[in-house]
């Protein structure tokens, strides 16, 4: 069972053949079995996943199944779960057990899905490694083989691990930067961040408002796309959630693609990829053309600057959003404080680990006196150049095809020591969440042996669209279903 | 750029996180690797275009003022540090 | 040397919504600590703001009762600093583009002169919660019931040159913004707070001199005493050819003493940005119209109104369009009566003077009500009642003794007789038993003195009839009998 997909499980208990319980219980025996190698997983709740995959059996006796009733998943660990422990993967929320629910994890409830836990993530989703986890990095299931510890990549990395060790078919994920498209691509699987304000963000524990976006973790096209159908839609709580209807994104897979116009981003295509991960997205282009995609060089003169941009504006919207963490009322209290300031500053240090640290003070700084408009202002405005680059390619063409990342899973520890390298790692997946466009990361290939992902832009509100070029592209290839040995 | 040891104490201070001269070290390096970074954001010509807070171009919806929330103290103040009295508990407050 | 007071007012206005600006909790006063205190409030981990519409609504009748400029598109910041009374870490505010631009207010001086005041803006923020300072064995107590209500930010410009300006300034903004029913006014519970600036100049000198700030006071007193004490204070300095620092101070109203709050002003970088979990507010010409639909009639307007409605002085006409509450009962008994000027007299009078003694704030909680009042100026004026038997009929209605004009004065025997034929006997009978004073009036020629011998028959007959007698009934059949 651990091998089929959302679709095919969903199927399965419509059949009447096994029961969610069984199921459910099924997934827990292999997670508890195999996690071990991986730390892809923070909490299992196993009793709650059991009632809940009771509870599934009678929602479907009495017949108000949906497509998602009883099938097992995880969420991301940066989703408030009412009565789970909900960590953000940091020690400041260890013990951290919210009354209330994310909107997202409601409506995965409603659907009747069974949440065996929450995964393990980098530290307030600030990583692109999954090092900076309070509890433990993740080892990327593809090359272990090879005895070399690789990471599953951030921040959604132990979501991707665990959907790629078949120890959940699908997952939550959030992108602020890259954060579901990198780990689903060094992981082999396939993910969508979606439009900004398509997903509800409340009860998504803020990392950068204006970027952050919940998204999908999946072997298939098509679990994304079920899994999009329940995480999609209006939330009057989040102020800058869209009020826009939601198509059932299954409906529209099986679309041709021909006539499809691709551009195909000069600055994406640089250097900095190696020619081995260049053509791995090369064949996969060419996949396309064959089924009668159009394909054309675009530019994003802008592009460069992305990651520039973003090292301000997320920094600065984090050093304001992991305020609230003060030790006052919820989360983690440094002990014996002598006085209020010795509270906040040790109760912080304390908390919250060394990536984020550096994050919250680079914030801090780009928005303090005399700095604000040679960073904060200029990030923002070289933000609406690149936005306004995305616009401009669009008018020419459907989507955009890209590399992820310009180098497949890397080893643990290799740029733990420089934040900058790290920071590298986006480098072809942050211009996208400053646009807030849909992107997806679609498994394209192996070099030495991992995974290499190719991504999908679309613009906003076209989910639908880049699931369709995914799901078509999975017809004619095999890449998405290849398990790591 | 580079930034001076005083600037990361005195960030520090503003963001209440608590800092040894060894971190301030290592920040000055790190913290310096990113604002190099950071610095080629002034090489883009800018001077005509509108900065952006947001990547869509939406308008902020307005909630009817209508009471909806019920009082949940039992349930907040269960995972607070330190409480008593239905009040928060924290190190005195000296204005 | 002469020296002139330059005064700018900060003003801080709560809101009289049901619910707090960013959330569906409400702002009732007075609940349990932290039991209006839900997660959106607490600033849990993953909740998001949504604004509230009547904030936006009242902030707009501010704004166009104050002829101010509406923003049409206004935005929210965030102002970063740590606080345990404030849970997210920052304030949402507005700063770039508040709801409320530049606009004006004019008061009322001693000297019976008008004189404008600019206001700069007005912005939408959250409030802050409270700290509780009292011990809890070293540690303080944090409520956050408040946290969240929405306040209105008044910011002045500079135009007031004395403490009886700000003054009247505050109590005019007071009056206004209890007349639009935008804020409940109750300064006891700190519904209005007020941060004054103030600075020294050379007398005619056109730069201003340094200001230093005086935050968080919560009456008209302090407020009068604050600036009094801070001119003070910075004239001692500047005549002993000192420099004023500029900072924030706090003043002591018991003790009559301020002190400067913060000395690491350096430390203070607020940090402002524009806040990404809310978009930008859009005001448009609909929801302007209905905001001006919605106005009242305002103070100054209500003023020129009663004076010309119901002759009223400029005087009184101020004191009762300045509480609207106040206002209504005028008219209302007024209309009922046919007597403005005796209802105004009441108001101003007996029932002011009783609103202050019982520290009543709002004349719609007093027992009494203007139908009622109504009632009792109709019997002074149909003679039923004598004055000082109207004095004895408010006290019973005042306490909540009994609620009928009629019913008191037939319980307490109130009623004046003022049947001539029973009047001229007890005068007859009056007169009969002092011959010598009698005499003593007839042989009299001074008018004035003769006026005051009537007095010495008044007694005796308020005697004969049990005070019942009306006195002026009485006092014309004397003045005829003894000229007989």
């Amino acid at each position: 069972m651990h091998n089929k997909s959302v679709a095919e499980l969903s199927r399965e208990l419509e059949s009447g053949k096994i029961s969610s319980v069984e199921l459910t219980q099924q997934f827990l025996d292999r997670l508890k079995q195999e996690d071990g190698k991986y730390n892809s997983f923070i909490t299992v709740c196993e009793d709650q996943a059991l009632a809940d995959a009771k509870a599934a059996d009678d929602m479907r006796a009495a017949g108000r199944a949906t497509p998602w009733t009883g099938v097992p998943f995880a969420h991301k660990d940066i989703f408030c779960t009412n009565g789970t422990r909900t960590t953000c993967g940091s020690k400041m929320l260890e013990n951290f057990v919210p009354p209330y629910d994310a909107t997202v994890a409601e409506k995965f409830k409603a659907a009747g899905a069974v949440c065996l836990g929450k995964t393990n993530m980098d530290e307030f989703a600030m990583g692109s490694s999954n090092e900076s986890s309070h509890f433990g990095a993740v080892t990327n299931p593809w090359g272990l083989s090879s005895g070399q510890k690789r990471v599953p990549g951030g921040s959604s990395g132990g979501s991707a691990a665990a959907v790629a060790a078949r120890l959940v078919p699908a997952a939550t994920g959030t992108d602020t930067g890259g954060s579901i498209r990198q780990p689903a691509a060094l992981c082999g699987i396939s993910g969508l961040k979606p439009t900004y304000g398509r997903v509800s963000r409340y009860g998504m524990i803020a990392f950068a408002s204006s970027l952050d976006q919940g998204g999908t973790m999946a072997r298939t096209a098509e679990d994304n796309a079920l899994m999009l159908n329940v995480m999609a839609g209006f939330d009057p709580r989040d102020s800058t959630s869209i009020d826009r209807e939601v198509p059932d994104y299954t409906a529209t897979l099986d679309q041709s693609l021909k006539g499809m116009k691709i551009g195909l981003p000069r600055e994406y295509f640089s250097d900095q990829l190696s020619p081995a991960m260049a053509e791995q997205v090369r064949n996969a282009i060419s996949e396309y053309e064959k089924q009668g995609a159009i394909v054309q060089e675009v530019s994003l003169p802008n592009a460069k600057l992305a990651i520039a941009a973003y090292y301000v504006i997320a920094p600065a919207e984090a050093s304001a959003n992991l305020s609230r963490f003060d030790g006052v009322r919820y989360g983690y209290r440094c002990e014996d404080p002598k006085d209020l300031m010795d509270m906040y500053t040790r109760t912080r240090a304390e908390g919250f680990g060394n990536e984020v640290k550096r994050r919250i003070l680079v914030g801090t700084y780009a928005l303090s006196h005399g700095y604000y408009d040679a960073y904060y202002l200029q990030a923002q405005k070289v933000r609406r150049l690149i936005q306004q680059d995305f616009i401009n390619a669009f008018k020419d063409v459907d989507v955009l095809m890209s590399p992820v990342t310009p180098s497949p899973a890397f080893a643990q520890g290799e740029k733990t020591t420089d934040p900058v390298a790290m920071y590298l790692e986006d480098v072809f997946t942050i211009a996208i969440n400053l646009a807030g466009l849909p992107a997806m990361s679609v498994p394209a290939g192996f070099v030495d042996g991992l995974p290499v992902g190719l991504q999908i832009i679309g613009d906003h509100f076209s989910e639908a669209r880049l699931l369709n070029a995914a799901h078509q592209f999975q017809q004619a290839t095999d890449w998405h279903l290849r398990e790591p040995k | 750029m580079s930034i001076s040891r005083e600037d990361i104490e005195k960030v520090a201070v503003l963001a209440r996180i608590k800092v040894d001269d060894e971190q301030v070290s290592a920040l000055e390096k790190d913290l310096g690797n990113i604002l190099d970074l950071v610095d080629q954001l002034g090489a883009a010509d800018t001077d005509s275009v509108a900065p952006m807070a947001h990547p869509l171009d939406a308008v902020q919806r307005l909630r009817a003022d209508e009471v909806t929330e019920t009082d949940q103290r039992a349930g907040f103040q269960a995972i607070a540090p330190a409480t008593e009295k239905g009040l928060y508990l924290v190190p005195k407050v000296i204005e | 040397m002469q020296w002139d007071i330059v005064i700018g007012l900060e003003i801080h206005v709560q809101l009289a919504t049901r619910t707090k600006i960013f959330s569906g909790s409400s702002t009732a006063y007075g609940a349990e600590p932290n039991t209006q205190a839900n997660a959106v409030d607490l600033a849990m981990p993953g909740t998001l703001p949504v604004p509230n519409e009547n904030a936006f609504r009242y902030a707009v009748m501010f704004g166009l009762a104050t002829n101010a400029e509406i923003g049409r598109r206004s935005m929210f910041e965030r102002k970063n600093y740590f606080y345990p009374d404030l849970p997210k870490g920052y304030q949402t505010t507005q700063l770039a583009q508040p709801i409320v631009g530049p606009g004006h207010m004019d008061i009322d001086l001693p000297s019976g002169d008008t004189k404008r005041v600019r206001i700069h803006h007005a912005h939408l923020e959250e409030d802050a919660g409270k700290s509780l300072h009292e011990d809890f064995h070293g540690m303080s107590g944090i409520d956050l019931n408040r946290a969240g209500t929405p306040l209105i930010e008044v910011v002045t410009e500079p135009d007031m040159n004395s403490a009886e300006e700000a003054v009247a300034f505050a109590k005019k903004l007071h009056s206004l913004v209890t007349s639009l029913g935008i804020c409940d006014g109750d300064m006891s519970q700190g519904s209005m707070r007020f941060d004054v600036n103030i600075s020294l100049k050379p007398k005619g000198s056109d730069e201003l001199g340094t200001r230093t700030e005086t935050k968080n006071l919560n009456s008209f007193r302090f407020m009068e005493q604050a600036i009094h004490h801070e001119v003070e204070r910075q004239l001692d300095i500047l005549e002993d050819g000192g420099r004023i620092v500029q900072e924030t101070r706090l003043y002591n109203g018991d003790r009559d003493e301020s002190r400067s709050m913060r000395t690491k002003e350096e430390a203070n970088d607020y940090r402002y940005f524009p806040c990404p979990d809310l978009l930008p507010v859009e005001i448009d010409d609909s929801f302007i119209e209905e905001a001006r639909n919605s106005l009242p009639e305002l103070p100054d307007e209500r003023k020129a109104r009663l004076m010309e409605e119901y002759d009223l002085n400029s005087a009184d006409a101020s004191t009762i369009s300045s509480d609207s509450n106040m206002a209504n009962f005028f008219e209302e008994a007024s209309r009922r009566c046919g007597e403005p000027k005796l209802v105004a007299n009441w108001l101003n009078g007996e029932i002011a003077s009783r609103m202050n003694q019982e520290n009543i704030r709002n004349i719609a909680l007093a027992f009494i009500g203007p139908d009622v009042i109504a009632s009792l100026i109709t019997r002074i004026k149909d003679s039923t009642i004598s004055s000082a038997g109207a004095k004895k009929v408010f006290d019973a209605l005042w306490t909540g003794e009994n609620d009928s004009v009629d019913a008191i004065i037939e319980d307490k025997g109130l009623k004046q007789v003022s049947d001539t034929g029973a009047l001229e006997t007890m005068v007859d009978e009056v007169l009969a038993s002092m011959p010598e004073q009698v005499e003593q009036y007839q042989n009299e020629d001074n008018p004035k003195k003769r006026k005051k011998m009537l007095g010495g028959f008044m007694g005796p007959l308020m005697k004969a009839s049990k005070g019942q007698g009306n006195p002026k009934l009485f006092n014309e059949i004397l003045v005829r009998k003894l000229g007989e």
